[in-house]
């Protein structure tokens, strides 16, 4: 097995992109990437993306991106597993290129979420719950994590206003990232009023669906140096899951598949969880966010919110999340979301964060979670 | 009508839905709160209960009451004039939530509110006849009135079940039925019509109170009883007088008649109106009661049951819920929240 | 339109037919292939013994389970903003609920307002409407929970 480096990243904004199509986006973020790694030709590709099918009425992402991204002819495929389409799309390409089949692979995530209205989105990301056992029942994601949310509420004393940190944090943040979908601060007050879309999942519990691409170059990183000297290196990838359905964890307050993901990821770099200097976490939902700096060794079970309330989760804190706003406010994207994370890794580790630098930043991990937490994909990058 | 084998309930089960619409509310809206009420307020089956699931839980009740298998029930069949589907019966439905399937009959039937005491006479030929050991007979309605309409002050929702069985286990069983019919049009409603027609003031005599008196009298000459010989009388109740009317006028008294009427309380629920009452009177009832029962269905028809209580009575009556309970059990709705749960702004 | 599918959960909407593993009794709702809690198979083998052959030792056999549909509420929450389908419901509270048995099963509260709804209160199965497929498709049905009427 081969290390594999990262040389070339892109990303397109995120927001509601009217004029702009699926292909489109995932061109445009591979071009970008392609441009800043120096490359014109790679071997492969990889397509992160859930919900193309449902929601842009086109399946078949890998060929169609190869073909409208310039890529025509090569291997390409589109991968999916919920919300961790992106990460899985850039674990397949880690192995091609780790495997030693594959020199030079573009991973591209890409979502497209606004052509449908909201109901059907809603309805859409329900598809990466138990379709038989819960959706059918009415379920929506977010409702999902409001089950999680009140259970946690309940056992650990912790009221809704306690999660605000969360947002508060992603939020400031977002005003230093270009490419961010909000980029305007949000109080305690106005976390604390907003409407509700399952209780306690309020409005500003929830990160935005939006449009958006983000791509990386992969290469060996022996051969980094060739291209790049801003090469950052992929120390691990480690994927794994657990029960799809809420009611079939033996935990439901704990993200197993997170954990487990990130025991693995911390082995294969042969690091413990204090040497991470950034964590961007799936914050798809404020109890996510807790939930997960809770399953990857960050806080003790049921304090992750104070961590956030102890501001340990800020720029300068112990464990920075969301530095560039995270998926609350950099926006979510769904497929494209892991490779956001990831081109935001590796911003910091090659010091490109402007405002929003983490100083010092030299181990950087990104853990995108599937539905309500059945797959966990975590990447350590080292600069 | 007395069948070669004596036949009985060997347990009945009722549901009321939750909801509560005051007839003051419908009279708010339409008359400007002025004029009489002909009941209190009616019972609003919820956005997701309708015929079958109101004969899902009746029927869970008497099964749970009857303590028998069900897979040993012969025929699941539902009386009502709101089946959810037009072709496809309401009964697969109800037998296969209860464990019925697959030796069963299951068809739906109609006749207005007499849809379910139909039923009820049906069961009792197939089981006297030796075809099933068991038939479970099931009355229940969702109908809908039109808005502003006299009926929609009345018009409510609920069900009733019995398990219809040998008299040997029986917790009541019949001495005797009649049906008295004719082609009498007081009310009935046309394909693709979202609301019923009704004659008015022909739904009085010539309808309701011809049919209903004429059972009533004709199966107690029959038996050879008078109206003292009964501990109870039920009648169908589209409100609050003509029951009380009917009862009067075949000799019985106030209190003979008060266990059963429910009318008041929750509307009149279409097929479950006189078995809904005829469980609640079961509720209370004690061994040996005689117990007359009269359903009316525009169309038009009466049934008249003349049951006698037996011993089994009290071992069964509270292994389900009574029919009082889901009575109290009210959550009281305007008419505007009416409208919705009863979908009458989607217009077709 | 999903008849089939639908059609197929029947027992599982219905009745809460779930099953009681062969191998290490756990009950289980849904049923399934492979026992989650022992990796048992759950499923009739599909090579069958030859004509007097014995079948393989230990073939413990899985059973169906009907559950009381009585238990109590783990979780809820009430939604507002709804997924295509469900909109006309709004607000309905869906609920966590742990089976007197054992086992969560995700489900619609009924018949309960949203804040009368407690952690711990004890429910029962009704079974209700669950969604119509549009004006001339089927009328699914399934469970619910609401809160108990009888002890």
């Amino acid at each position: 097995m081969r290390e594999v480096a990262i040389i070339g990243i892109g990303q397109t904004k995120v927001g509601e992109h009217w004029e702009k199509s699926l292909r489109q986006l995932a061109a445009e973020a591979i071009r970008v990437a392609m441009h800043d790694a120096g490359i014109e030709r790679a071997d492969a590709l990889y397509v992160g993306n859930a919900l193309s099918g449902e929601i842009a009425h086109q399946e078949h992402l890998g060929a169609l991106v190869a073909d409208f991204a310039g890529l025509k002819g090569i291997e390409a495929v589109k991968v999916e597993a919920g919300g961790a389409s992106g990460a899985a799309a850039l674990r397949v390409g880690y192995l091609a290129v780790a495997s030693g089949l594959n020199d030079v692979v573009v991973v591209c995530g890409v979502g497209k979420m606004t052509d449908r209205i909201e109901a059907m989105r809603t309805a859409a990301l329900a598809l990466t719950l138990d379709g038989d056992y819960e959706a059918a029942h009415g379920l929506s994601l977010a409702a999902v994590w409001a089950l999680i949310m009140r259970r946690y509420m309940h056992e650990y004393g912790v009221k809704h206003e306690d999660f605000a940190p969360f947002t508060m944090n992603a939020h400031s943040n977002a005003m230093g990232n270009p490419y961010a979908m909000f980029r305007r601060p949000i109080s305690a007050e106005a976390f604390a009023r907003a409407p509700m879309i399952a209780d306690p999942i309020g409005l500003l519990d929830m990160a935005p669906l939006a449009d958006g691409a983000a791509a990386v170059v992969l290469c060996p990183a022996r051969q980094g140096r060739e291209f790049t000297d801003k090469a950052v290196e992929i120390v691990a990838s480690a994927a794994a899951t657990d029960a799809v359905a809420l009611h079939d964890r033996e935990d439901p307050l704990f993200l197993r598949a997170a954990h487990l993901s990130a025991q693995r990821a911390y082995q294969l770099a042969g690091v413990k969880a204090e040497e991470i200097d950034i964590f961007e976490l799936h914050d798809e939902s404020t109890i996510a966010a807790a939930l997960s700096l809770e399953a990857c060794g960050f806080a003790e079970r049921g304090q992750g919110v104070r961590l956030a309330q102890e501001g340990k989760i800020a720029l300068n804190g112990r464990i920075p999340i969301s530095t560039m706003g995270g998926l609350k406010a950099r926006g979510n994207p769904v497929g494209a979301t892991g490779l956001y994370q990831v081109v935001e890794v590796v911003q910091q580790l090659r010091g490109e964060a402007g405002v929003n630098q983490v100083k010092g930043a030299r181990l950087g991990m990104a853990q995108s979670l599937g539905g309500s937490g059945a797959t966990a994909i975590t990447h350590i990058l080292a600069a | 009508m007395k069948p070669s084998r004596d036949v009985g309930i060997v347990g009945y089960g009722a549901y009321v839905p939750r909801y509560r619409l005051p007839a003051s509310e419908v009279a708010r809206v339409w008359r400007g709160g002025r004029g009489p009420l002909p009941i209190e307020e009616k019972a609003v089956p919820g956005l997701d209960e309708d015929t079958a699931t109101i004969s899902i839980e009746a029927a869970r009740n008497a099964l749970a009451r009857a303590g028998i298998d069900p897979q040993l029930i012969g025929a699941v069949w539902v009386g009502s004039e709101s089946h959810p589907y037009a072709v496809k019966p309401t009964g697969t439905i109800v037998a296969e939530a209860i464990g019925a399937t697959p030796e069963v009959l299951a068809a739906d039937w109609e006749f207005a509110c007499k849809a379910g005491t139909e039923v009820v006479q049906a069961a009792i030929g197939l089981v006297a006849s030796g075809m099933a050991r068991y038939a479970l007979a099931i009355g229940a309605d969702t109908a809908q009135g039109r808005p502003g309409d006299a009926l929609e002050y009345t018009v409510g929702a609920g069900g009733a079940a019995y398990i219809i069985g040998p008299r040997e286990e029986s917790l009541a069983y019949f001495e005797g039925t009649y049906s008295y019919v004719t082609d009498t049009p007081d009310f009935f409603r046309r394909p693709c019509q979202r609301y019923p027609t009704h004659g008015g003031r022909f739904t009085g005599e010539p309808a309701y109170f011809r049919h209903t008196l004429a059972a009533g009298r004709n199966l107690m000459e029959m038996l050879g009883l008078r109206a003292e010989d009964y501990a109870y009388a039920v009648f169908h109740q589209p409100n609050a007088k003509f029951p009380v009317r009917a009862a009067k006028e075949l000799g019985f008294t106030r209190e003979q008649i008060e266990v059963g009427l429910l009318v008041s309380e929750i509307g009149n629920t279409y097929a479950g109106s006189s078995l809904l009452g005829l469980t609640a009177i079961l509720d209370v009832a004690k061994p040996g009661e005689r117990i007359l029962l009269v359903s009316y269905g525009s169309g038009a028809g009466s049934d008249a049951f003349s049951l006698v209580v037996t011993d089994l009575i009290e071992e069964r009556q509270a292994r389900a819920p009574f029919t009082r309970d889901y009575i109290a059990r009210r959550k009281e709705i305007d008419y505007a929240t009416y409208v919705r749960y009863r979908q009458k702004l989607h217009i077709q | 339109m999903s008849i089939a599918h639908n059609w197929r959960l029947r027992n599982q909407r219905y009745r809460l037919v779930g099953e009681v593993c062969g191998n290490c009794g756990a009950k289980l709702f849904p049923p399934r292939d492979v026992c989650p809690a022992c990796g048992h198979s759950m499923a009739t083998p599909s090579l069958t013994p030859m004509q007097g052959e014995n079948p393989p030792e230990g073939t413990n056999q899985t059973t169906a389970y009907v559950f009381s549909g009585r238990g109590e509420v783990y979780s809820y929450s009430t939604v507002y903003q709804a997924p295509e389908g469900y909109g006309e419901f709004v607000p309905y509270t869906v609920a966590l609920v742990k089976l007197e048995e054992g086992p969560l099963v995700t489900a619609q509260l009924a018949d309960v307002d949203p804040d009368e709804v407690r952690i711990g209160m004890p429910v029962e199965m009704v079974t209700r409407k669950l969604k119509e497929e549009g004006k001339d498709g089927i009328i699914v049905y399934g469970y619910k929970f609401r809160p108990r009427l009888k002890a």
